[in-house]
């Protein structure tokens, strides 16, 4: 592996460029109309492939001429599916459509291919500067992002490699090969670049422990075991730019003096492990991976390895255990993967998008990514950002940057004018944060300091409406399910957490259970094995520590404040309010449970109601004469 | 050789081996279900045989710590404690205490650390949670109990010790994990005449058919 043949290296890539940049242009200059459509995972769930279908129907019915072009997802998921229109020939710049069902995909190729009146109701900006219509980059939702690894996903389709090509990708790996590989790692541990999978590990120095450690089949593994709750980062980057990932493995690989790589991605995620497979394929084809990569002496083969869902194989020593065939238990550390790892030999593993990180890193250089971020964290954060916000979606952000930007600036903060409550970082491990941290800049230290974490980036912003004890409950339920087995703490620890919590929002909470929770909770965190039970308790210590008056509610009066555990609930219609003779609510009720008092008005059965909730919903908002109330008792009692 | 400290004492004692093993050959004991003796790899599942050790901000597993010359460990200290105490309480709240029918009877590891943390074998405040199966008699020469068992893994640790291959695994997952032969009912396995799994059980959860029933 001498940097010796830089002649060949450069000659070979730049056959592969040149042909990637033809085929660009070709695309570029034939005089059509172009559209494309999102398909990622996310966009094939809001319904693309409908889309894409109207479109094609539309254009074969009318004998329209236009490219159907499929790329990844562009992380705007509130506007999914996602429409990109370029028909230079009417005028206008390519458009930003969202929502575009069929019936609006069929509207669009009229309206605009045919008559080119681009229907500005529908648009929601411009893709480049013009006069006519407003950017998107005039919007927040865009341009606080700074997206560094998310950045061609999107653009790119992610099943044509020389897209990728064209776009500047693999340049890096030829300059790579032309390195030294202590090079390489000097420049990776010079940018600081940390762990983006949760504990922010420095990569760099991952990656020298790895290169010095002894062994002859060094791997390089790539963790796409992506199993949070609300967290798909790592799914859409596979989904939408496999290559990126791709060339950074392959630069680690490189460096680190490995001839095999591994991407373990979760059987769940269908669409990601046939795309990657493609990509490898393709990859292969060129003479990127394989033997030899573009003519050197530096070998690599990539393979997909398919995780059965256990969100613990997500833990390095699990995830190798599952790679053996074994059963996937982490085991203790040390020795680490990077000394002993897959077959006891030194093994890499990084996440998705530490790696897909890399290239950007190795083509402008660490001062580059240094000058993003802040000094302990630099680079970008990547957040799927879900549950009460108005611009749900796949959000890089530089780090450094607060929540309250991240979530009020940039998405657009909580919908239906509810307040917000809390915001849940880090999925299982991380911890629920209040209000008064929303100017908490989010790095690694700052979140772990208020008791969350970074974790894989997965963020569920809460509003008012949420019961901070069911959400420790829903997160408990999720580890306890998720424990192996294999150690006393987590196993069964988390069976009690769980337990309690379940008795708390049942309002069968008991004197001392809060105490009880406290104390096992740090037991569990100071005593586990793993990561996995080593955080499971944050969620409900952070929540206790916030949101302790909501707790003693449930114990103390039986009351959830947020009135959303059901038992703690009930339902009542306020006669005041209530019309006579409307049945709107009678009709709505799954169970009989609503009956005509003697004035023609409504009442509640409260012994038959499963508070569904529907009657709320179902009466007119003049009366809006259904109330929910909790403790339960302060239901009137209706004859 | 090397040198350390435990509980004030001074210990020279061969390089290699761990912590755990060095208190035990010492006369130190410190609770412990899941290690066996001479192995590389320790299991640290059971998470009972907490020290702590000068430097380390947490206590940490005895079983996982190469002796090395240096070291200064105490093994009865208050946070070791708390752990101990509760990893015990929480093995107990999934246990079947009836000592009475027990096969282990008064050679019982849990009943020794029972004694020696000055814990009572039933829990307060932990909720007692059992295994629906009482007795698994899947296996043609071996009686599995789920609600005696720690999950300690030494059956399969020596099983596979034994005989190249274990012919027992972890199945299931969480809370509901047990110990299982894979559904073997092949009576020609080596199990007849080995047992070495039921000698090496801490709690008599693994009892042979031949045996008389204890019930």
């Amino acid at each position: 592996m001498s940097p010796l043949n830089n002649e060949t290296v450069q000659k070979a890539f730049g056959v592969i460029r040149d042909e990637a940049k033809r085929r660009r242009d070709a695309f570029r200059e034939e005089p059509v109309p172009k559209i494309q459509i999102g398909m990622a995972t996310c966009g094939i769930a809001s319904g693309a492939l409908e889309t894409k279908n109207a479109f094609e129907e539309v254009l074969a019915e009318r004998k329209i001429k236009a490219h159907i072009r499929t790329v990844g997802c562009i992380g705007h998921c509130y506007a999914e599916p996602v429409v990109i229109m370029d028909h230079p020939e009417s005028g206008f710049p390519p458009i930003f459509y969202h929502n575009v069902t069929p019936g609006k995909a069929k509207m669009l190729a009229k309206s605009f291919l045919e008559d080119g009146d681009p229907l500005f109701e529908h648009v929601l900006g411009a893709m480049e500067e013009n006069d006519l219509v407003p950017q998107v980059l005039d919007f927040p939702r865009f341009n606080q992002e700074k997206r560094v690894v998310l950045e061609k996903c999107g653009c790119v389709d992610p099943e044509d490699i020389y897209e990728y090509i064209a776009d500047g990708g693999y340049e890096t790996l030829a300059k790579t090969l032309q390195l030294a590989p202590n090079e390489i790692i000097e420049e990776v541990q010079e940018s600081g670049l940390r762990g983006r999978g949760g504990a922010g590990f420095p990569t760099g120095r991952k990656w020298d422990l790895a290169r010095n450690a002894d062994g002859q089949h060094k791997t390089v593994i790539c963790n796409a075991d992506e199993g949070d709750p609300g967290a798909y980062m790592d799914r859409t980057l596979l989904e939408s730019n496999p290559h990126q990932v791709l060339e950074g493995m392959a630069i680690c690989a490189y460096a680190v003096g490995a001839q095999k790589a591994i991407v373990y991605v979760r059987a769940e995620y269908p669409l990601a492990v046939k795309i990657v497979t493609k990509a490898i394929g393709q990859a292969r084809e060129l003479g990127l991976l394989g033997e030899g990569v573009l003519g050197s002496s530096f070998d690599l083969e990539i393979d997909v390895f398919q995780g059965s869902g256990a969100f613990v194989c997500g833990e390095e020593t699990a995830l190798i255990q599952s790679i053996e065939g074994n059963r996937g238990m982490p085991r203790h550390r040390p020795p680490y993967p990077v000394q002993q790892g897959l077959g006891g030999q030194p093994t890499v593993i990084n996440n998705v998008k530490t790696l897909a990180s890399i290239p950007p890193i190795i083509e402008h250089g660490a001062t580059w990514f240094r000058a993003i971020g802040t000094e302990e964290s630099p680079g970008t954060a990547i957040f799927s950002v879900v549950g009460n916000v108005v611009h749900a979606g796949l959000v890089e952000i530089p780090m450094g940057v607060t929540l309250r930007t991240l979530i009020f600036d940039i998405c657009g903060g909580v919908p239906n004018k509810k307040k917000f409550k809390a915001v849940q970082i880090g999925g299982p491990s991380g911890g629920c944060l209040p209000e008064e941290f929303l100017d908490t800049p989010i790095d690694f230290d700052s979140l772990i300091q208020a008791g969350a974490m970074m974790g894989s980036g997965g963020m569920v912003v809460m509003d008012e409406d949420t019961c901070m004890v069911d959400v420790s409950r829903y997160f408990l339920d999720f580890t306890q399910k998720e424990s192996c087995g294999k150690c006393t703490f987590c196993r069964i620890g988390t069976h009690h957490l769980l337990n309690t919590l379940e008795r708390i929002t049942k309002g069968e909470g008991r004197d001392g259970d809060l105490d009880q929770l406290e104390t096992l909770s740090e037991d569990i965190k100071n005593g586990s094995l793993c990561g996995l039970g080593k955080t499971a308790p944050n969620p409900v210590l952070t929540s206790l520590r916030y949101f302790r008056d909501e707790y003693e509610a449930h114990v103390k009066e039986r009351r959830c404040p947020a009135r959303m555990c059901r038992t703690l609930t009930a339902f009542y219609i306020d006669l005041d309010k209530c019309a006579r003779g409307c049945d709107a609510c009678v009709g709505s009720c799954p169970v009989e449970a609503i009956f005509t008092t003697k004035n023609r008005k409504k009442g509640v059965d409260q012994s038959l109601c499963v508070k569904c909730g529907e009657c709320m919903v179902a009466c007119p908002a003049e009366y809006d004469a259904v109330m929910k109330v909790s403790p339960p008792d302060l239901a009137p009692v209706v004859d | 050789m090397v040198t350390l400290i435990v509980n004030k004492q001074e210990l020279q004692v061969d390089e290699g081996k761990t912590l755990l093993q060095v208190c035990l050959d010492n006369g130190i004991y410190i609770p412990n279900l899941c290690h066996i003796h001479g192995t590389d790899n320790p299991s640290a599942s059971c998470r009972l045989c907490f020290v702590e050790i000068e430097g380390e901000d947490k206590p940490i597993p005895s079983c996982t710590v190469k002796v090395k010359d240096g070291i200064i460990a105490k093994t009865d200290t208050p946070s070791v404690r708390r752990l101990q105490r509760t990893a015990f309480k929480l093995l107990m709240s999934v246990h079947r205490v009836d000592c009475g029918h027990c096969p282990a009877n008064k050679k019982c590891e849990l009943q020794r650390i029972a004694k020696f943390l000055k814990v009572g074998l039933k829990p307060k405040y932990l909720e007692l949670r059992l295994k629906e199966t009482e007795v698994d008699e899947s296996h043609p020469f071996l009686d599995y109990y789920p609600n005696r068992c720690v999950l300690c893994g030494k059956c399969i640790a020596v099983c596979k010790d034994k005989h190249g291959r274990a012919f027992l695994t972890f199945a299931k997952r969480g809370l509901d994990t047990v110990v299982s032969s894979y559904g073997e009912t092949d009576a020609n396995l080596p199990c007849s005449k080995c047992f070495a799994c039921i000698r090496i059980c801490p709690v008599g959860a693994i009892t042979s058919k031949d045996s008389p029933r204890q019930t």
